[in-house]
């Protein structure tokens, strides 16, 4: 036989076998989720363990950002959507929102800054541009170094509406693209201060009080604390199927405490720490 | 038909067919970018897009002049740190240093253009930011970080393309010249280098490319303030910072003024290889027919 037929057949063969190694066996019930990059993580570890226990269900988890997940929801794109902001009036549309655990916003300094406490109205003042030394508000003399994070965010977002109200953030802050970032530049920057959620805080920058409370699971639960935001599921109209499932089973005792886990406060109060 | 000539059909119109292909993806690419950044030209036209001073995507104001100019600003001084320190490097590498020299520089020189962007990024975040805060005031976050992690990483690029430049060049225009009694210098000044320049150029171009193109490590140190920079020590926004930093949350009109920077940029790279092609072109030496 020529070499060149033996070569088709193989490759013929090959396609043949690839097909039946990726062609689904079971059918499988999908959800797709997608949005605010903030309430991925949680949302991944909700979906494994659903998994885990729904074998036939699975579920897809994307980042993307607080606006692609409301968009792609009223699309239809994505069978639920997430998001780290409550939806405005004009965004709601036919949108179903789910609470499905809160998360602050913790107001965060260099660990040598001996400033322990700021207001609200200190806070705006001072990402407005209107404060500009650390000693007008009981600190050390030098200049604030502003650090936000980029337009879109849904933490600078709910920075915006919780804190800055209708003033605007002073145009020469610096800008960083992640959390991450904007820990990493306050925590090399003594005279720096920024804003990163309760749930990726760490020991790396100091937390300050606002108003006199500290961020904290309680005072976020008891709703004492200024600056928290809520992180929601989105569907597009009343959830059906599988999706409602999954969605009565986040707000489940289960559900719920993997949210917890995930150091976001759950929207059902008194749920038990471990799994 | 032969067995040996059907061989031959085949990897001719297979080789084709390939080059067609990247040719329709390149045009689908440039098309699919143009339309979409289309719309921002029609509904907040063309010369409010492009001189406009303010980006505010939540107030709908979308001038992206500020990220021209900190992008030229960026490359600008980056090749200004860059071009005389590679080219100084390449020379030594290709006339000057001696063969078990070369053999450890060129290795390095390469790892380094394989060191992936975001580990320079996160190099200046955690070293470089620190330092220019402690020794020049201000925030650390500025188009001098962001300049200085660029040369890093155009260093090798144009090292090494200006190196084979230099080292293309005929052996016998080097003999000649040391056989009418010129220095190594004097040869090296007026004859290798001269000589060498088209390829050179290219280098420079292709280093050029490659920092107006670099996004993630210019997001993480430059500061990406939308304002035009008063110093080296301001902050700068580049284009392609802007467009990385947002895309994740674009809708509507936001969503295209981001392809619109896409365009920007395109047409930018695009006259920076309609120059460096002039260039080329220009200075090549012509010997016998064919040229260097």
């Amino acid at each position: 036989m020529d070499s060149k037929i033996k070569l088709g057949i193989i490759i013929i063969l090959i396609i043949i076998g690839a097909y039946m190694l990726f062609k689904p066996g079971v059918q499988y019930d999908r959800i797709e989720i997608a949005g605010s990059t903030s309430v991925q993580s949680v949302a991944e570890k909700l979906a494994e363990k659903y998994m885990e226990e729904h074998p036939n269900v699975k579920i897809n988890v994307q980042g993307g950002g607080s606006g692609m997940g409301i968009r792609t929801t009223e699309q239809g794109i994505v069978d639920i959507g997430t998001s780290s902001k409550s939806l405005k009036s004009d965004e709601k549309g036919n949108l179903q929102e789910f609470i499905i655990g809160r998360d602050g916003i913790v107001i965060a300094v260099n660990t040598q800054n001996k400033v322990n406490d700021l207001t609200v109205d200190q806070l705006r003042d001072i990402f407005s541009g209107k404060i500009t030394n650390w000693n007008q508000v009981g600190g050390a003399d030098a200049t604030i170094h502003v650090v936000v994070r980029e337009s879109g965010s849904g933490t600078l977002s709910s920075f915006q509406s919780l804190v800055m109200n209708k003033t605007e953030i002073r145009p020469d802050a610096i800008v960083q693209g992640s959390t991450e970032a904007v820990k990493q530049a306050v925590k090399q920057d003594p005279y720096a201060v920024g804003f990163v959620s309760l749930s990726h805080m760490s020991s790396d920058v100091k937390g300050i009080e606002v108003n006199g409370i500290n961020a904290s699971e309680t005072t976020i639960a008891d709703g004492s604390y200024p600056l928290q935001v809520p992180f929601e599921f989105l569907t597009k109209g009343e959830p059906t199927g599988v999706t409602k499932e999954f969605i009565d089973w986040v707000f489940s005792e289960e559900g719920q405490s993997i949210v917890r886990n995930e150091k976001i406060v759950p929207a059902i109060a008194n749920v038990s720490d471990d799994t | 038909m032969n067995k040996n000539k059907m061989g031959e059909y085949l990897i001719e119109k297979g080789l084709f067919i390939t080059a067609i292909f990247s040719i329709i993806a390149i045009l689908i690419i440039i098309a699919f970018v143009f339309r979409e950044g289309f719309p921002i030209f029609q509904e907040y036209g063309f010369l409010q897009f492009i001189f406009g001073m303010e980006w505010a995507p939540s107030k709908d104001q979308y001038g992206v002049f500020t990220m021209i100019i900190g992008s030229i600003a960026l490359t600008a001084l980056a090749l200004v740190m860059a071009v005389p320190l590679s080219l100084l490097c390449a020379i030594f590498m290709a006339e000057i240093a001696p063969k078990n020299m070369r053999r450890i520089l060129k290795p390095v020189i390469e790892t380094l253009a394989g060191i992936p962007s975001v580990v320079y990024g996160f190099f200046g975040l955690i070293v470089l930011v620190p330092v220019i805060r402690v020794q020049f005031g201000g925030t650390g976050f500025s188009m001098f970080t962001a300049s200085i992690i660029l040369t890093i990483m155009i260093l090798p690029t144009i090292i090494s393309v200006s190196e084979d430049a230099l080292r293309s060049v005929p052996h016998e225009y080097k003999e000649a010249s040391l056989a009418l009694g010129a220095t190594q210098w004097q040869t090296i000044k007026n004859v290798i280098f001269p000589a060498a320049i088209p390829g050179i150029i290219t280098a420079i171009i292709l280093g050029m490319g490659r920092a107006v193109g670099e996004t993630l490590a210019v997001i993480m140190v430059a500061g990406n303030v939308t304002q035009i920079p008063h110093s080296i020590l301001d902050p700068v926004r580049a284009l392609t910072s802007n467009i990385a930093l947002e895309m994740g949350y674009a809708t509507g009109l936001h969503y295209n003024a981001l392809f619109g920077t896409a365009v920007v940029l395109f047409i930018m790279i695009m006259v920076l290889l309609i120059i460096a092609n002039y260039f080329h072109y220009k200075k090549k030496v012509v010997i016998g027919g064919g040229y260097l």
